[in-house]
Parts: structure tokens; sequence; C-alpha cells
């Protein structure tokens, strides 16, 4: 399979404190990428020179062989990079299709445009990203009327509205009910799927990790301490240490599933 | 030398007064988030106050120290009065709400001090045992600028223990840095906010009080001093005490010396200051990232395109209001070139604040820019009127391309300042530049070519270009710019997200704004056959706001209802004797019963008879 991103080397400090050391990874494409950590972890720090909101202090990415480092957040989306907020970024004084239009809009270098009407503009379009994320029930409706959940899935349909090859996803479940988290990322994994987008996303939900990523990365103190799929994850003694807290509870839990 | 340090001395005793009354207005504005227009006022009736206590007490030392403290102490109790009764129903309103709210209690003041002291201006006694001069290095010092030198960091020092060694002192700076969390830590915030407030209408009053040996007392003493208090709490940082303190250090010394090369400077030195200040840091020199905001406000509706009925009714009132030069008198024609012009300039205001999320403190610059603009090409340049029309707004343009640059920088009040300060800069400009711009006695005899120079065929002629302007505007509402605006203005993050230039697209809308508001100035200049300096003033640019804000600034037609309406009161009311109370009441009334303005009223209206309907089908 072929690679879509190479992350080489990151590192990044503040002040005096190493968020990030010498970070590397390859993303391959249509892979679901998970990266885990405990909080304080570099998790963010990571996410954020990988979307360009921070310029790392050593090392590169490059997106498809294409360098990321030093180039604007909306450049990097120009180049084919998606993403979703911790907590949701819409246009709250839209519609919900109004919203995806926009994405559109701007992918089509049309938001000088002085005399059309932006609700008559790409709506086919939007709407088919809206259905995408089953949200179609909802294209008519106030932003600033919708669920949380549906919001979320709002910013999904957006990240996917100019064919992404790669969709940056920053804690995708936070702050929503167990069972919405599950519905949510089953769909991003379906979508995944079907239209070959990489993702990268961190995550503190780990039913949400070991259901649905291809591959965990786990940070701890701004390194890399293990990488793998969920079970190889799941094993790891140092991750157990680290992130899981490798306390009496999952000794009890290994002893049991060993029984 | 000694000269020089004479006028660092007189510098420094400016900056003593203008720092009480620019402390005052950080704090308020720290802990409430209130720009309060009406601060100059309590400034002003300071004054006044002290001037009748201490005539009538005759005292001596002590009666004059007196008077001016309980005249502070009367100020502050007119505080309370005002945060009580108005402020503390507005906390939560929009800035642009408490502005113009704060703008009516101004209004209401002029009148009431009109009336108490009568329009002569007061030359105040000196302050007894400090009438004379001390002769400093050769140069003769007033003693009482020696007084006011030390009591400037005295009340700083006051001000600094206050904070830090009281309860009362600790809450207010915690509330400065975070309201909620105060709120939730179950402060009494009403409480809290009174005092502050009493406190910051103390210092006012205190500054005022202080300036009668100094100055002849005035009822131009509000408006002339709330700018330059304004541009002193910017640059020091909105809600910094110590900033206030030294930005008057700043802008006073500055002024002292500056004049001395350059007399005229004095009117636009703070704004050319604050302008550097605000490109270099843009939260003021002691000023913390996120002070610029205050109360978050409701998202809106989404945009909604006209039905087939409404477009019929606007047909239908747009085509009995081009016939109406047919039916009513001249001067009533001359009216409605009012209400036009008005209308265009407050739907490219309501563009920039409503649609750009761009609060706009200046924007009568632009009108001003273009009407002079215009002015001059005919009067100076020899250019017909027609190729006017279209090269007059260009300028305007072209200035707003410029401020706006610098502008589009800040965000909130800061920005809402910086264009404050750009329309003060082209005032003073306009003011000072007589052998081009004419000075005070402006620009005469601008009037349209001879074939448009009837009522009526000029009534045509605004009825194309400012129908047609606010026609554009309301076009590109709706067009994606429009749209990509209104993304920016909901959330700056989302908007770069998906590859939105936020900051260039800012830019070019204040630069459409301002282009539009010059094609109103340049219109406007042809009717009235003149300019002057007060097309780009403060109270031009407030007009504006209340049009939108009387309009309803949610609302694409708010601008349009508020202007008409606005136009319409002003003719009528601006005939009686205390016009200016009258207008503050009606502001007052329209900001604390129907926020949302006579758009939102109206739509609440509708609302209610639809489900009237709908329950009597039911």
């Amino acid at each position: 399979m072929n690679t879509v991103l190479e992350a080489r080397n990151l590192s990044k400090a503040f002040g005096g404190i190493q968020a990030v050391d010498d970070f590397s990874f390859d993303l391959r494409r249509g892979e679901f990428l998970a990266l885990i950590g405990p909080n304080g972890a570099g998790k963010t720090t990571c996410f954020n020179m990988l979307n360009g909101y921070l310029k790392p202090d050593r090392g590169s990415v490059r997106l498809q062989g294409k360098e990321l480092v030093g180039i604007r957040p909306r450049k990097i989306w120009r180049m084919g990079v998606g993403r979703t907020f911790q907590i949701t970024e819409t246009f709250l004084s839209m519609t919900v299709l109004e919203n995806v239009q926009m994405a559109l809009i701007s992918y089509h270098r049309r938001c000088f445009d002085l005399f059309s009407r932006a609700t008559r503009l790409y709506r086919d379009r939007a709407e088919q990203l809206l259905e995408l994320v089953s949200m179609q029930e909802h294209a008519s409706r106030a932003c600033s009327e919708l669920a949380y959940g549906d919001l979320k899935r709002l910013e999904l349909a957006i990240a996917l509205a100019h064919d992404p090859v790669l969709l940056l996803m920053d804690e995708p479940t936070a702050g929503m009910a167990p069972s919405e988290r599950v519905a949510l990322m089953a769909l991003t994994a379906e979508i995944v799927a079907r239209q070959q987008v990489s993702v990268v996303f961190t995550e503190h939900d780990m039913d949400v990790v070991f259901a649905h990523a291809h591959r965990i990365l786990v940070l701890n103190r701004g390194e890399l301490i293990a990488e793998g799929t969920g079970s190889e994850i799941r094993e790891n003694p140092m991750v157990q240490e680290v992130y899981l807290g490798g306390g009496a509870v999952f000794e009890a839990e290994n002893e049991a599933a060993s029984a | 030398m000694g000269f020089y340090f004479a006028q660092l001395l007189t510098g420094l005793a400016n900056a003593s007064s203008l720092f009480l009354i620019a402390s005052g207005l950080s704090i308020i504005f720290g802990v409430t988030r209130i720009v309060n227009f009406a601060h100059g006022s309590l400034y002003m009736v300071g004054a006044y106050l002290a001037y009748t206590l201490v005539s009538a007490m005759d005292l001596g030392a002590f009666g004059f120290w007196l008077g001016v403290l309980v005249a502070a102490a009367i100020v502050g109790l007119i505080g309370l009065l005002i945060e009580m009764t108005i402020l503390r129903r507005i906390y939560h309103a929009p800035e642009l709400f408490q502005l113009v709210a704060t703008f009516g209690v101004l209004l209401i003041f002029q009148d009431a001090t009109l009336a108490i002291w009568g329009a002569q201006d007061l030359l105040g006694p000196r302050a007894p045992g400090l009438d004379g001069a001390l002769r400093i290095m050769g140069e003769p010092i007033p003693e009482y600028d020696l007084a006011l030198i030390a009591i400037g960091p005295l009340v700083l020092l006051g001000i600094w223990l206050l904070f830090r060694k009281t309860r009362w002192g600790v809450l207010v700076r915690a509330a400065t840095q975070d309201r909620e969390m105060v709120a939730a830590l179950g402060v009494n915030q009403a409480w809290l906010f009174s005092a502050t407030f009493v406190l910051g209408a103390f210092l006012a009053g205190l500054g005022g009080a202080l300036q009668i040996p100094r100055e002849t007392v005035s009822l131009q003493m509000d408006l002339s001093v709330i700018g330059e208090a304004f541009v002193i709490v910017v640059i020091g940082g909105m809600g910094s005490v110590t900033g206030a303190y030294v930005a008057a250090v700043l802008i006073s010394v500055l002024n002292a010396f500056a004049i001395l090369i350059f007399p005229q400077v004095s009117i636009v030195l703070p704004f050319i200051v604050m302008a550097i200040v605000l490109t270099l840091r843009p939260h003021g020199l002691f000023g913390a990232a996120g002070s610029e905001h205050g109360a978050p406000t409701e998202p809106e509706q989404p945009l909604r395109l006209m039905g087939e009925k409404g477009m019929m009714i606007l047909f239908a009132a747009m085509a009995v209001f081009a016939l109406s030069p047919v039916i009513v008198g001249d001067f009533t024609t001359v009216l409605l070139v009012d209400v036009m012009v008005a209308t265009l300039f407050a739907v490219s205001l309501h563009f920039m604040m409503g649609i750009g999320g761009m609060v706009s403190f200046g924007h009568a610059a632009y009108f001003g820019i273009g009407a002079y603009a215009a002015a001059m090409m005919v009067k100076q340049l020899g250019i017909g009127m027609l190729p006017t029309i279209f090269l007059a707004p260009a300028v305007a343009g072209a200035g707003a391309l410029f401020f706006g640059w610098f502008c589009v920088r800040l965000s909130g009040v800061y920005l809402a300042m910086l264009t404050l300060a750009a329309a003060q800069i082209l005032w003073g400009i306009t003011f000072q530049w007589q052998q081009f711009t004419g000075g005070d006695d402006g620009i005469v005899g601008v009037w349209p070519a001879g074939w448009a120079s009837s009522d009526k065929v000029y009534f045509y002629l605004a009825f194309v270009c400012c129908i047609g302007g606010i026609w554009f505007l309301r076009r590109a509402a709706h067009s994606p710019f429009g749209y990509t605006l209104r993304g920016i203005r909901d959330s700056r993050t989302r908007a770069e997200a998906i590859g939105v230039d936020s900051r260039f697209h800012q830019w070019m809308g204040f630069t459409l704004a301002g282009a539009v508001a010059g094609l109103a100035g340049t219109i406007f200049a042809f009717s009235k056959g003149s300019v002057f300096p007060d097309s780009l003033g403060i109270a031009q640019s407030i007009d504006g706001l209340i049009m939108v804000l009387l309009g309803g600034i949610h609302a694409l037609a708010g601008p349009i209802l508020g202007a008409g309406v606005f136009v319409m009161i002003e003719d009528w009311v601006t005939r009686l004797a205390y016009w200016r109370v009258i207008f503050g009441i009606i502001i007052l009334v329209v900001v604390l019963l129907a926020p949302d303005g006579i758009a939102g009223g109206i739509n609440r209206l509708f609302a209610r008879i639809r489900a009237v309907r709908k329950g009597g089908t039911a």
C-alpha cells in the first residue's frame, strides 16, 4: 500500500518542557490511525504540527511527498487535509446545508463572488455530503439548534467537502454520550473505507479506539512508546504501565482472560 | 532647558487629569465590560458641581478641596443611579447596545446640564493657596499644576492599595480577569458591578472637579474629553489602571513637546499613537488577550430570501417612493433625499457590523471622505458631477483600504476603537488643514450639475445611486462573499479550516463598506451644497450606529427601517428646545425594551399573528 503521510523526527518544546520528542510515523492510504496517550503526552501538540497550527522545532511532515512544515493551515487544507475540532466549530448563523456549501464555495474559490446567490451554489454536492453522514433531514435547520452529536456529524461532512486524502480528527467523540460515540466512529470508519481517506485521530475513549483503529500509536511524555494493532497495544506491558496504570484491575482482567 | 522642563511639567499635570477620567473608564470596562460613553458627562457634571459648591461655600482652601470631594461623591451617587436604572439591564447585551445606551445617557446629561447651569461657559475659581506660580529653572510653573502632578500618582497608589489590600479590590481584579468564574464562586455580582461603577464615576467626577481652576467649565467638556479618554484606556489596555496612567503620561508628555514642533498636531496625536500601539500590541500596553470582547452574543438566525409576497410589497413601496416627488412638496423631497442618504450609510455600516462582525465607532470617516472628495473634485479640480459620483466613493474606498488594513488586525472593542481613531484623525486633518479643506468653514458651493439642480431631478439621481447601492449590498449579503464574512464572524477557526483567509476577506469587506459609505457622503455633499468637518465627526458615526440599532442589527431590513425612522424622528425632534433629552430617552427605550429593534419587533409580531392563526384553525 502507498504511504499518504510521512512524519519524521517531529520535536517541539515549550519553554523547558519537551512536549514532543523525535516522533516519526507513516500513514497508509485508507488507514485509520489512533494517537493515544495520557493527558500531557503531546497528542494535541503532534496534531497541531500536522495541521500547520504549530511549527515544529525539528522534523518534517510530508503529504504525498510534499512538505507541510512551514505552510499555513489553510494552504494545508487546500492540499487535501480536512479536520474536525475537539469542540465543534461551525457557522452558527447558517443552516446545516449552508455550512457544507460554504466549504464547497471556498474549495471552488468563489469566496469573492459578489453576485451569485450563495444558497444556490453546489447544492447537490452539499446534499450528497449530508447524506453521507445521514444528516439530510436536518439540511434546512439552523445550525444553532442542532444537538451536539449532530454538530459532530456536520463537521465530518464539512471536512469531507473537498475530497481530502487525509482527515485529522481531534478527539472526535469528546463530549458525546457513549452510544453516540460508537455510532459516530462507526460512520467515520465506514466512510473511510468507502472513500479511501486516511484518518489520524486522538481519542480518550479506549472502546472507540480498540473498536475502530487499524493501528494505534501510544505517546507518553512526548515520546512514541508503542505502536501496533489494538490487541498488540492491549498486551504491551509498557503501555499498561504508563497509560492504563497497570493496576490490580488489569491484572485481574488478564487472569480472568487466561483462566 | 528650563523651558523644556516646564513643558514636561505641563504634560505631567495634563496626564493626571486624563488619568483620573481614564482610570474610571478602564475599571468600569474591566469589570462590567461596558464601554461607557457617558463617562465624559460624569466628568463634566463633576466640574459643574464643583464650580457651584466651591463658589457657594467660599471657605478658602478647605472649602475648595471639600467642594471638589463632595462634587466627586455626588457624581459617584449619580453613577449609582445610572447603573441601577439602566446599565444593570444591559450587561448581557452586545457592546454596540451598551455604547448606544450610554450615548443616550450622554444626550440626557447634555440637556440636563444646559437646563441647570445654562449655556454660558463658567470660569471657575482658582484653588486658594495654590493660585500662584513657582519659578523652576527660571520658568513660571502654576502651583496648581504641581499639585495635580502629585494627585495623579497618589490616586494611582490609592487604587492600587484598594485593589491589593481589600477583599473588594481582589474581587474587582478577579472579575476583570473572569466574570463568569467570580459569579460561579457565589459573589454578588450586582453589588460588585454597582460599586465598581460608583468608583469609576467618582474618579470621573474628581477629574472634572479638579479641572475647574485650569479650564472654563462648558457644555463641550463631555465629548471633548471622551475621545481622548478612550484612547488612553485602549493604549493602556482595557481594564488596566496602571496602563491608563502610563498611557496618560505618554500621550500628555508627547503632546506637550509635539505642539512645539507642529502646533496643529494635538487633535490627532493621541489617535496616531493609539493606531501605532494597537498595530504593534493588539491588546494595548498592559491589556490581556481576550479583554476585547463584551458579552457573548446569541447566534442569529439563517438569512432567508424574500418570498414572492414580500417582493411584491417591496416593489409597491419602491414605486410609491419613486413617485413621491410628484405628490409631495419640494421640502419633503429634500427630506426624502436625506432619508435615502442615511439609509445607504446605515446599510453600509450594517454590512460591516452585522454581516462582517466588525463593530465600527468611526464609520463616518468614509462618509466624510466621500463628501470631501466630491466637494474637492468639483470645486478644486473642476471635475464634473457624474464622474465625481464614481470617483469620490472610490477615494473613500481607498481610505477604507488604508485604515482597514490596521483595523482588521484587531477585533471587538479594540477594532471599534481603532475605527474611531481613524475617524478622529481624519476629522482633525479636515479641521486643521485650512487651505485644502476650509477647516471649520468647510467647503461651500458644491452644487450638482445644472441639469440636476432641481430638487425633483436630484431626487431621482439620489434614488438611482442610493437604492442602487442598497440593492447592491443586499445582494452582496446573499452572495458567497457575504456568506464568507458571516462565516468569519461566526467562527474564524472554522473559516480558516475550510481555507478562507479571514483577515483578507474582512479587509475587503471593510473596504467595500467604506466605499458605499463614501457614495452616501457624495450624494449628501451635492444635496446640501456644502461639507463640514461634522460629516466625519463622532456624532455622525453614532447616528449610523443608532440607525442600525433602531432598525435591528440581526435583520437585513433593519438599517433601512432604522434610518427612515431615525431621520423622521430627528427632523421632528430637533425643532424642539430640549431635543437631546427626548432623543436620549427614545434611544434608551429602544435599547431596554426592544433590543432587537424595529425589524425584530415586526418579526415577533408576525410570529405571534402566525401562532394565533394556527391556534385558530387547529
